[in-house]
């Protein structure tokens, strides 16, 4: 029947990580309680492939997205944070934006507020996120909704990089680079869209420079122009790269909605 | 063969991914074949024919796997090595006679080791994640391996291979998992598999604890 989940498709997607389901499969993935979860945003692949995880599962209610003044912030996904808003309006659900100055000792707080307003608005009972190994990160989301009594799912937590890299280039996202931080990442990374070729070349700097494949540890950040649960995939019409001792930023001045 | 233990209140692969596949990553990356069955799904005697049990933790939120511990009345005989995490631990310490005390501890922590044992590291101390809303209150006549401030990280049976660890091993501490499994023996047969060898599904879902009406 189109639109069903394989029988075996929950347990393998576990294996490796890959829900080549369709968006009708996706939402037909109910017929039991489901918790209402609002999904951490950076706009980055993995609260977005986190997302299309949850969606299988769960009922996504809202994406949160936490706005740092800050750059340098040690919680949250700076660049780009503004393409969040489209990537809400192309999946088709509502975000809820919460402004934070970026300062180390508040961020915490910020995103409790932010949990809590979406909590408010939309009446979640759990928050999901694209954590990959930030013990830091994860420890601090985890306290936010043992405060508030909610669930906390983080369904790439400690997942093989390897095969979850190889699962979101088959799962039909459309990734690019939109900032790097060390080396050997050079300009030519800023835009670049995540392949299968470039998957290569992460997997050959990972071996040579212990850098990590799927950009754990902040060597590289994305940008998600498409996934297949948006309605619409993200144009970029104007860029600048930004680029100063080893790191770059591609900043997007200016992109739209257009046909998927 | 390795039996991984699924304690998440529902067989969620959202849950699952977390709580089980980096515990199943390790073994596999062991080249040691293993297999997962959700809690609900396990009968009596579910332990035969395994090499070891593992029993993986769970959410912070859930309490599923404590409201229904009358499920765990196949894990005192085991015949084989089993370890518990985190909310493994609970429930191995509860079926031996142990109780909970609530102890909530988030992130990495400093564990302390008491003695020299098979599976920790080495005295004095290592850091470990941790997310946990309970602690146990050990079994009579077993062994506190190891604390952090503020409770019980590490217990074992006084004879048998039975070990319970509160905090996360697949987070940052896999050498555990690692020297869990070789006092275990498995066959080397590399992979794994999620439920095609686990026994037929039980008849009652799963509590939802916490699950609100919407």
């Amino acid at each position: 029947m189109p639109g069903d989940i394989p029988a075996d498709a929950k347990a393998w997607m576990v294996i490796s990580p890959c829900p080549t389901l369709s968006v009708q499969a996706v939402f037909q993935a109910g017929g039991r309680r489901q918790v209402k979860v609002g999904v951490l945003c950076s706009g980055g692949k993995d609260s977005l492939f986190a997302c299309m995880c949850a969606m299988q599962e769960e009922e996504v209610a809202c994406l949160i997205t936490v706005f740092p003044d800050n750059p340098e912030s040690y919680m949250f996904h700076t660049p780009n944070l503004h393409v969040v808003r489209l990537q809400a309006k192309a999946a088709g659900i509502p975000l809820v934006a919460w402004p934070s100055r970026g300062k180390e000792g508040e961020e915490t707080a910020d995103l409790a507020r932010a949990v809590a307003e979406a909590v408010r608005r939309h009446g979640i009972g759990g928050v999901v996120t694209g954590a990959l190994q930030s013990v830091y990160q994860s420890s601090r989301v985890q306290a936010v909704c043992r405060d508030l009594d909610l669930w906390c799912f983080n369904p790439l937590w400690y997942t093989d990089p390897d095969e979850y890299m190889e699962a979101l280039l088959s799962s039909g996202f459309d990734v690019i680079v939109s900032a790097v931080a060390s080396e050997p990442f050079d300009r030519t990374w800023l835009g670049r869209r995540l392949d299968f070729a470039a998957l290569q070349d992460l997997r050959r700097y990972a071996e040579r420079y212990s850098t990590s494949l799927a950009g754990e540890g902040g060597e590289y950040e994305t940008l998600v122009l498409n996934a297949p649960f948006f309605r619409h995939r993200i144009a970029i019409g104007e860029a600048e790269a930004v680029w100063q001792n080893f790191r770059g930023i591609l900043r997007v001045k200016r992109a739209w909605l257009e046909a998927a | 063969m390795i039996l991984l233990a699924g304690l998440c209140y529902r067989d969620s692969a959202l849950l699952r991914s977390e709580f089980v596949r980096p515990v199943a990553r390790v073994v596999g990356r062991l080249g040691v074949e293993w297999t997962y069955c959700h809690y609900s799904r396990l009968p009596d005697g579910a332990g035969d024919g395994y090499d070891a049990v593992i029993l993986c933790g769970t959410a912070l939120k859930d309490t599923g796997y404590l409201r229904e511990i009358g499920r765990f009345s196949w894990l005192p005989e085991v015949p084989v090595p089993v370890l518990g995490i985190c909310a493994g631990m609970q429930v191995l310490s509860l079926v031996h006679g142990g109780t909970l005390r609530p102890a909530c501890e988030i992130g990495m922590e400093e564990v302390r080791v008491l003695c020299k044992n098979p599976i920790l590291p080495p005295p004095p101390s290592f850091s470990a994640y941790e997310l946990h809303r309970y602690s146990c209150v050990p079994p009579p006549g077993w062994k506190t391996l190891a604390v952090s401030k503020n409770c019980v990280q590490a217990v074992s049976h006084p004879e048998l291979p039975l070990f319970g660890v509160l905090f996360h091993p697949e987070v940052r501490n896999e050498s555990v998992i690692e020297r869990f499994l070789s006092l275990a023996n498995p066959g080397k047969e590399k992979g794994g598999g999620w439920g095609q060898d686990v026994p037929p599904s039980g008849d009652g879902q799963p509590v939802l604890p916490g699950d609100r009406d919407e």
